[in-house]
């Protein structure tokens, strides 16, 4: 094996009472592309933040190149020939491409030499690596796989030797990933070391060379790549709970309660994130939408559930039309029977500032029974978030209490109890098990199936593969804005992770 | 929306720190008076004997307090929705307008108790209206309140002096204002309230009955934010502006019906000075007052029950001022104005300044009390 | 020629006013590109100006006095960073409480000191700073055509009208030649991506308020030991505003502001000059709309129908290292 680029012994890193980094050790060696893989909340991040001087340990140690290297703020990483590409772009997007790159390497005060300098390097890079990028663009002018190759060249102009990815497909199309691929094993060619973060067991079993498993906080095994699997992986990273299995019977689909017809958003900068999409879900069973993360599923929500205004496309509750693409708004979808748990629920479902009992009503608080004329029913909405405590197991059971200071599995038992015990017809969920214990998962898992029993149609949208094919009836797959294959809940995880990847549909279904 | 610190009893947060904050203002408006060769400790004795010590030095502090309930309020209903309205200075001098078309219209037929509710509704409506603008362009074009509020105390300055000087100084007077209110603009002053308790308060001083409206409307204000449908939207604005389009909460619709109570709040203010106390609708009546709200709300953190002592507390600072600058040569009532920057610099711009240390102090006791919260935790 | 007078007359008028608004203007300029917003400039500025007119008058040196004026607003600016920078508090709070604090403590100093109702005695000429003439501008006053502009126009001036001036290109180059600029710009966009980069945001931050506590002492002393001879109360009468509002005019440019900070000076130039009498084509103007304009441009501006004022990104918050 080869010499070691870094080595990390005994890291320790709390955030009050939550220990994210628990005596971590890890050797990369060098020249080589080592996967570090967990689920969300791991650690993996605090653990890249430490090795790049954003955080500090509490305790431990890192070796860099077998010196032991004190790295404080992100200056001493890159002095000691660390990079890193965020998950969150670190660029200024009205920058242009060299005037971002030089940032913090201007090298001197003025900056005519240093630009001059930056362009015929970034020139070199372009040809060693073939990381093409116009050096005067702007930043928001670009595409996002472009963005991220500056963050590359960031990196390596600073003379990066070992650059760290965090999540670097989160955001990128196939095609796109399938590039930053290529030039990951480029740089390991001409001897880099690359530390790829990701939750995603097919990037790493496609170009890693090692893999190490992250599970709440420790690292709990490190492997060849070659001489490991899928499954085992799989199993490391959950640990006991190996795949969920909810027991469910026969779905028996009744009359079509929302139908989708063509239905066309974009986002905020104009680019059309869904494409001439349409569906059907019928009461009594749960469809859900699988697909990387960014394909479109989030604007589909938002605009299925009247927050985001839609192009075009018609959409038909219980046979009568929703103007989503104007008056239509989130109030009125809810009083024709159709809820939303939200994907975001710090941001969206909940107001943390709030107590319980204020958030119970979040979406519905303008219905009579929480109302005395003008003003609030104060006594019947204490009763009734009472009762939905009592009935979901919300703890600690104080409606009285902030919300900010409930765990994450209680808070999206919280909207779940709002929005599921409105009796809507329609349930649309986002993420429903994001952050959330595993005793709180079985328990909405168990939720939504009832829902589906008792006659309510649901979709559901989620990026965890397990998740949908557990719970959905149908499985509809988005890819770039696109619905591009419909399957049922026993399709196999390869064929739906390539219908994911964008892979046309007759070779998916050969 | 968690915050980077820790959590703290809730009497700490909302007794302790202010107190604290409050406490290191007045310190360093204390080395102030060192500067100028007076002693501090004195002139605190003054400051409060000025203001408390006699029936009339108490009228006059509730009547300065009156103002600071209404503009503090106007202050605050903002806050609660998000925005910060530092336009509350012009609308209510706009709304000494409204308050003159009424009075100078019906003064003279009708009496007081029929005239000031129609001034009520006047001056509410005008304080509104110089918010509408403001309020509009932040829902519908993203223009930031902040900015054009200020804008628009210039534009209302403007707008007022013209309109004394040009339209409503009465032919042949010298002096910029509107002419003398006869009775029925008069409101009836409140010193025999203060009679009752055994104090002696001669007639000119200038409380008047709009201290019980304001008192009224931070009743009114507790009510609508925190026991009406329309303040769980505005909180829930305020909080989180996704959570509230999510709600189904029209983000137009709440930022200018908000701006509109916080106008109408700020434009009430004009009550007390022109109907209470000068009977005229003169230049400059509002000296600031809408300002001192930020400082009244800040202290008040926002809520009707912290206002109304906030505002007696600069009531008395502006009532025991004036005796201090009887007093103390080298000490105007502009003293008072710095005491208001330090007030809103410590428990304002430094909220959070004594927060870590105190929590420490809370801490090495009981280590328990000092969670952390639980969002942070699935994030790493 | 009595045409022309006239409008030399009104253009001089227009620079002397419009310096103490272009100073202040590039003082908001550092600070705001950098993301920190200051509507304290006001009160930067007043102090600026009490400072150096208490100091020109017990030392008789212009120079001492700008020198005092220079310190005293860079405190104010680092109360300012102190509150929104370290302890991540708002902005807007804060500029507020620096204006109060400025107008408050000015006046109650100024009468403990020197027992004038709030005035500075009357500066003697080596406490200020005189008109400087230009090479050959009396030699050059009777050409034809250039003459007149040239001496009756840009000579003359005191030295802080062409500090003034001389700033605006200055401005610029520091902003878009240098390294410093290039950070400023960049911690006033996105603040993490200077952090990663590791650059302190902190420190970045706290340069920024210092230039822009330097340009609001040049500002004030300009009012006090230039235009004026000496400290009145309240002074600046809004100025700080004014320049605010040009800044936002400019779009956060420095060439820009230059000329937003000329127009608002000729508007109020102008409206000194016509005290109410008529103007050719439009009839007569209340004094009081040409004083209300540049705030009803701004407005107008502000609401996006003559182009849109988009400010930096990260304007307004307070920066925290958050993942």
């Amino acid at each position: 094996m080869a010499e070691a680029a870094i080595e990390l012994i005994g890291i320790n890193k709390s955030f009050g009472a939550v220990r994210a980094n628990r005596d971590i050790a890890l050797e990369i060696p060098r020249g080589t592309i080592h996967g570090i893989i967990g689920e969300n909340g791991a650690g993996k991040s605090t653990l890249m933040s430490i090795l790049y001087g954003f955080y500090q340990a509490d305790s431990g140690e890192i070796r860099v190149n077998g010196k032991p290297a004190s790295i404080k703020t992100p200056n001493d990483a890159i002095a000691a020939g660390i990079g890193m590409v965020h998950q969150h772009f670190m660029l200024v997007e009205n920058f242009s491409v060299l005037e971002n790159v030089i940032l913090g390497a201007e090298g001197e005060a003025l900056l005519n030499k240093s630009i001059a300098k930056a362009r015929s390097e970034l020139r070199r890079l372009e040809q060693e690596y073939g990381l093409e990028v116009d050096p005067d663009a702007i930043i928001e002018e670009l595409p996002v796989g472009l963005q991220q190759r500056v963050e590359i060249l960031k990196a390596l102009y600073r003379g990066a030797e070992i650059l760290i990815l965090d999540e670097p497909t989160g955001v990128l199309t196939p095609a796109e990933a399938d590039h930053l691929f290529r030039i990951l094993q480029q740089l390991k060619e001409q001897g880099k070391t690359v530390v790829l973060i990701t939750h995603k067991l097919r990037e790493i079993m496609a170009i890693t060379d090692n893999v190490s498993v992250m599970r709440q906080g420790t690292m709990v095994a490190t492997r060849k790549t070659r001489e490991t699997t899928v499954e085992e992986l799989a199993e490391l990273m959950v640990g006991r709970r190996v795949l969920l299995r909810v027991e469910k019977g026969e779905a028996k689909p009744g009359a079509v309660k929302l139908s989708v017809k063509n239905l066309t958003v974009k986002d905020s900068r104009g680019v059309t994130m869904v494409d001439d999409v349409s569906f059907d879900i019928r009461a009594g069973e749960i469809v859900g939408i699988a697909g990387v993360a960014g394909n479109g599923q989030s604007e589909l929500m938002e605009a299925v559930s009247g927050i985001r205004k839609a192009v075009s496309g018609t959409v038909m509750l219980d046979g009568k039309p929703i103007d989503l693409t104007g008056q239509a708004d989130p109030g009125e979808l809810r009083d024709r029977g159709l809820a939303h748990v939200p994907e975001d629920r710090h941001h969206v479902g909940l107001v943390l500032a709030f107590d319980e009992s204020e958030n119970s009503i979040l979406g519905y608080h303008d219905k009579p029974q929480y109302l005395k004329g003008p003003f609030l029913n104060l006594d019947a909405i204490q009763k009734d978030a009472q009762e939905k405590i009592e009935k979901y197991d919300i703890r600690p059971a104080n409606p009285r209490l902030k919300t900010a200071n409930f765990s994450g599995g209680n808070q999206q038992k919280i909207v779940l109890a709002r929005e599921i015990e409105q009796d809507p017809g329609v349930l649309i969920v986002g993420q429903p098990t994001r952050g959330v214990d595993v005793g709180a998962i079985e328990f909405i898992h168990k939720r939504l199936i009832a829902m589906r029993d008792q006659g309510k149609a649901v979709l559901l949208v989620s990026v965890e593969l397990d998740e949908i094919r557990s719970l959905s009836d149908r499985i509809l797959v988005m890819f770039a804005g696109r619905v591009v294959g419909e399957r049922g809940p026993e399709t196999g995880e390869g064929e739906l992770g390539l219908l994911m990847a964008g892979v046309e549909h007759k070779e998916a279904a050969e | 929306m968690s915050t980077p610190y820790a959590k703290l009893p809730a009497w700490a947060d909302y007794g302790l720190i202010p107190l604290i904050n409050l406490l290191v203002a007045f310190v360093v408006a204390g080395l102030v008076v060192l500067l100028v060769g007076e002693n501090p400790l004195r002139a605190a004795v003054i400051l409060v004997e000025g203001a408390f010590g006699s029936g009339q030095g108490l009228a006059y502090t509730l009547f300065y307090a009156t103002n600071f309930i209404f503009t503090g309020l106007a202050v605050a209903v903002a806050f609660h929705c998000g925005l910060f309205n530092i336009g509350g200075e012009g609308q209510a001098y706009i709304a000494g307008l409204g308050i003159a078309i009424v009075v100078l219209a019906f003064d003279s037929t009708l009496p007081w108790w029929v005239v000031f509710p129609m001034a009520i509704i006047a001056s509410a409506l005008f304080g509104a209206l110089w918010a509408l603008i403001p309020a509009y362009l932040q829902a519908k074009r993203g223009s930031h309140i902040v900015i054009t509020t200020i804008m628009f105390n210039f534009i209302a300055a403007s707008v007022m002096v013209y309109m004394l000087v040009n339209v409503l100084k009465p032919a042949g007077s010298m002096a910029p204002q509107t002419r003398q209110f006869v009775e029925g603009g008069q409101l009836p002053k409140l010193g025999w309230l203060l009679a009752e308790f055994g104090l002696t308060v001669r007639p000119s001083a200038p409380l008047n009955v709009s201290f019980l409206l304001a008192l009224v409307m931070a009743f009114l204000v507790w009510v609508l934010i925190w026991r009406t449908k329309l303040g769980y939207e505005i909180r829930t604005f305020g909080f989180s502006s996704k959570a509230a389009r999510y709600a189904g909460i029209s983000e137009t619709r709440i930022i200018i019906v908000t701006m509109l109570i916080s106008g109408a709040l700020a434009g009430m203010m004009a009550l007390n000075p022109i109907m209470g106390d000068q009977h005229n609708v003169p230049l400059d009546f509002v000296s600031g007052a809408g300002f001192v709200g930020i400082a009244v709300a800040l202290m008040g953190r926002s809520h009707p029950a912290g206002i109304v002592p906030a505002a007696v507390l600069f009531g008395m600072l502006y009532q025991g001022g004036a005796e201090l600058a009887f007093e103390m040569p080298n000490i105007s009532r502009d003293m008072i104005v710095i005491i208001q920057g330090l007030v809103i610099l410590f428990a304002g711009a430094l909220e959070h300044m004594f927060r870590p240390a105190i929590q420490g102090i809370f801490a090495s006791f009981s280590p328990r009390s000092v969670g952390i919260t639980a969002t942070k935790g699935e994030r790493a | 020629m009595e045409f022309i007078d006239a409008l030399i007359n009104i253009l001089n008028s227009t620079i002397r006013v419009s310096v103490p608004l272009l100073l202040a203007c590039l003082a908001g300029l550092y600070s705001e590109r950098a993301g920190v917003f200051d509507i304290g400039l006001e009160g930067k500025m007043l102090a600026g100006a009490f400072a150096g007119a208490a100091a020109a008058a017990v030392f008789a040196s212009a120079w001492i006095g700008l020198l005092i004026a220079v310190l005293v607003s860079v405190g104010m600016a680092l109360v300012h960073g102190f509150a929104s920078i370290t302890h991540r508090g708002n902005q807007i709070v804060s500029g507020v409480a620096i204006n109060f604090i400025a107008a408050g403590s000015t006046i109650i100093l100024g009468q403990a000191w020197f027992q004038q109702g709030g005035r500075t005695p009357s500066l003697p000429p080596e406490g200020r700073f005189g008109a400087v003439n230009l090479p050959f501008a009396d030699a050059l006053r009777d050409v034809p055509v250039v003459g007149q502009p040239y001496s009756g126009l840009l000579s003359g001036h005191s030295l802080l009208t062409y500090v003034a001036f001389l700033a605006v290109p200055f401005t610029w180059w520091v902003l878009f030649r240098t390294r410093f600029g290039l950070r400023l710009r960049a911690v006033g966009e996105n603040p993490a991506a200077v952090d990663t980069a590791g650059i302190s945001v902190a420190w970045l931050r706290y340069r920024a308020v210092i230039c822009t506590g330097i340009l609001t002492g040049l500002a004030g002393s300009y009012m006090a030991l230039a235009q004026n001879a000496g400290f009145v109360k309240d002074m600046t009468a809004g100025r700080g505003y004014i320049a605010l509002a040009a800044l936002i005019f400019a779009k956060w440019k420095p060439v820009p502001a230059m000329f937003a900070c000329l127009l608002f000076g000729f508007l109020d130039a102008l409206s000194i000059r016509l005290q109410g009498s008529p103007l050719p084509i439009i009839g007569k103007v209340p004094v009081q709309l040409m004083q209300a304009l540049p705030y009803i441009l701004t407005v107008i501006l502000l609401a996006g129908f003559i182009g849109k004022a988009i400010p930096p990104r990260a304007g307004g918050v307070p920066y925290v290292k958050e993942r």
